[in-house]
């Protein structure tokens, strides 16, 4: 379970600490030059080619320009980001209101079975994301299980394009991330203390009060940090939005990737990449402001 | 689980009438709620697997069992060599990680390091970028900068960059449970730093560094957002292949080759659960 650890963010972990020696430093070496050659360097790279011009041939030249940048705000990209942030909040409130029982259920559920359950949320997760996308194109195009079905029922008088729509897309991210916002919500529900609900209840309220006033503010550091595992992701998340979208619909990670293989303006696909880089801090920078707000 | 779910719901609660029905109540929605999405969780699964063996090309309806599709799916060069190259990157790709992980962990929880706030930070990040970014910067690097070939190199440079944190993390977390002294007393028994580290501290952290591995293995395996970007034309990876295959529309040999993976997956998923929970400290 890496990934609640991931989520929790220990990194400080305590120990008997001491000052490094010369070996210490050479055997943690490795690790801050590959965090440093291939994080930071990269990172930096995208950002400077996104100043740069493109000649004819589609190859980068270095002059300074913002040109880049003034083009993302064109309405024909910025339509593009602002539908990826769309579909992107629009699947964190959905599994949040659908992960949440789940979570609450799995995190109260006696001992023995919290292990097994919490396993059976990760298995999908675990199975690669094509095919778990690829079972929903089974199920949603138009000579899929769900169509024929329809039909055959006689509520569709002829098969009906389900796929390829933004009900698709969105159906698509949710079923991908709902195990990102499980986790951590249940780390939050499986640290609750009982005696709190208890007193909420002989306080006399009711579970609706008890939820909305002492259960759900005392799980939010979980949602929070469920919300941002599903909404980062799912803005720039393209190869899901592509199969169930069919292209449709693009998103801003489909239009980076192509600028940088069939579009040819790689300083483009930059400035866009540099934007969604911002966006990613920007998340990053609330969840742990808010973190240690908790 | 419903029934389960019910019963200790209600149990937390005072008894007090109308109060513990309520309680109930909200359990029993909540348990049914659960299977409800559970059953959305693995229908698609198992429908996919089922109708791997439908001997009719369509999905549409079953007409009799058949495991023609796994036939020529074993056929499928394309798809075998694909498969190869997925597995030497993902093999490359879990020792790298492993090591990286597991030795920055370890060198992290027994000395402070200056800034070590800010480089958790740093290893915390490749986790949670957007594969698009992580992608196409390392693309830029690669081909703007360094002028690497894109291929196996590349792929395991990149696949690793994003699986060896989650070795890190994870056994950093098994590291805080660790007794402070068992080094130290491998030491005044004799041995070397090395030795206390190869003979008492990577045995206690199996159990993470072993899940790691897994992880760091399956994750590669999966990768298609940063393959797609780091890798070129004639090392092209399972993932990229099957995204191929599904952007066209149903093919009976994808669900082979899914139910394939979903039953590898399953094996794995168990398999690491009973070790985990035979291994508890």
């Amino acid at each position: 379970m890496s990934l609640i650890a991931a989520v929790s963010g220990v990194h400080d972990s305590g120990g008997y600490r001491r000052p490094p020696n010369l070996v210490a430093w050479l055997v943690l070496m490795p690790l801050l030059a590959w965090l440093f050659l291939f994080v930071i360097v990269p990172t930096v790279m995208l950002v400077v080619v996104s100043f740069a011009e493109r000649d004819a041939l589609g190859r980068i030249v270095y002059d300074f320009t913002l040109q880049n940048y003034i083009r993302a705000f064109d309405w024909l990209w910025l339509k593009v980001l602002l539908s990826s942030l769309w579909y992107a909040l629009l699947t964190t409130l959905i599994c949040m209101f659908v992960g949440y029982p789940v979570a609450y259920t799995i995190g109260r559920a006696p001992l023995h079975w919290r292990g097994l359950l919490l396993m059976l949320v990760m298995v999908p997760f675990w199975t690669s994301f094509l095919i778990r996308t690829y079972a929903w194109i089974t199920i949603l195009s138009k000579d899929g299980l769900l169509n024929s079905l329809l039909v055959s029922a006689g509520i569709f008088s002829h098969s009906a394009e389900i796929l390829y729509t933004p009900f698709a897309i969105v159906l698509g991210l949710v079923y991908n991330f709902l195990p990102f916002m499980i986790l951590p919500i249940y780390t939050s529900v499986e640290k609750l203390d009982n005696a709190l609900i208890e007193a909420a209840y002989d306080l006399g309220a009711g579970p609706v009060r008890a939820f909305s006033q002492v259960i759900i503010p005392l799980t939010r550091p979980g949602i929070a940090a469920g919300a941002m595992l599903v909404f980062v992701p799912s803005i720039a998340m393209f190869a899901i939005t592509t199969l169930m979208g069919g292209g449709t619909n693009p998103t801003i990670g489909e239009v980076i990737f192509k600028q940088f293989t069939s579009g040819r303006n790689q300083p483009f696909g930059a400035a866009l990449g540099s934007i969604l880089l911002l966006i990613f801090v920007l998340a990053l920078w609330i969840t742990r402001k808010y973190r240690e707000e908790d | 689980m419903t029934i389960d779910g019910v019963s200790h719901g209600a149990s937390i609660y005072p008894r007090l009438g109308r109060r513990v029905t309520a309680a109930r109540l909200q359990a029993g929605l909540f348990g049914f709620w659960t299977a409800l999405v559970f059953a959305f969780l693995y229908i698609p699964i198992i429908l996919l697997v089922v109708f791997s063996f439908n001997s009719s090309r369509l999905n549409i309806r079953w007409e009799g069992f058949s495991t023609r599709w796994y036939g020529e799916l074993f056929g499928n060069k394309v798809l075998i060599d694909a498969f190869q190259n997925s597995l030497s990157v993902a093999i490359a790709t879990t020792i790298l990680a492993t090591l990286l992980g597991t030795v920055g962990a370890w060198m992290l929880y027994r000395y402070k390091f200056p800034y070590q706030r800010a480089l958790g930070l740093l290893i915390f990040i490749p986790m949670v970028m957007p594969e698009v970014l992580m992608g196409v910067s390392l693309l830029v690097l690669f081909v703007q900068f360094l002028h690497l070939p894109l291929g196996f190199l590349t792929l395991t440079i990149a696949h690793t960059t994003f699986c060896f944190p989650f070795v890190l993390v994870g056994v950093q977390a098994r590291l805080q449970g660790l007794d402070p002294f068992l080094e130290e007393a491998a030491m005044d028994l004799g041995a070397t730093p090395l030795q206390a580290f190869w003979k008492v501290i990577v045995p206690y952290l199996m159990p993470a560094i072993v899940s790691g591995a897994l992880m760091s293995f399956t994750l590669s395996l999966d990768e298609y957002i940063v393959s797609v970007f780091t890798t070129g034309a004639h090392s092209q990876t399972l993932p990229l292949k099957v995204y191929g295959m599904a952007k066209v529309g149903l093919n009976p040999q994808l669900n082979a080759l899914s139910s394939i993976f979903i039953l590898v997956t399953f094996i794995f998923a168990l398999g690491s659960y009973f070790f985990s929970r035979n291994k508890k400290p």
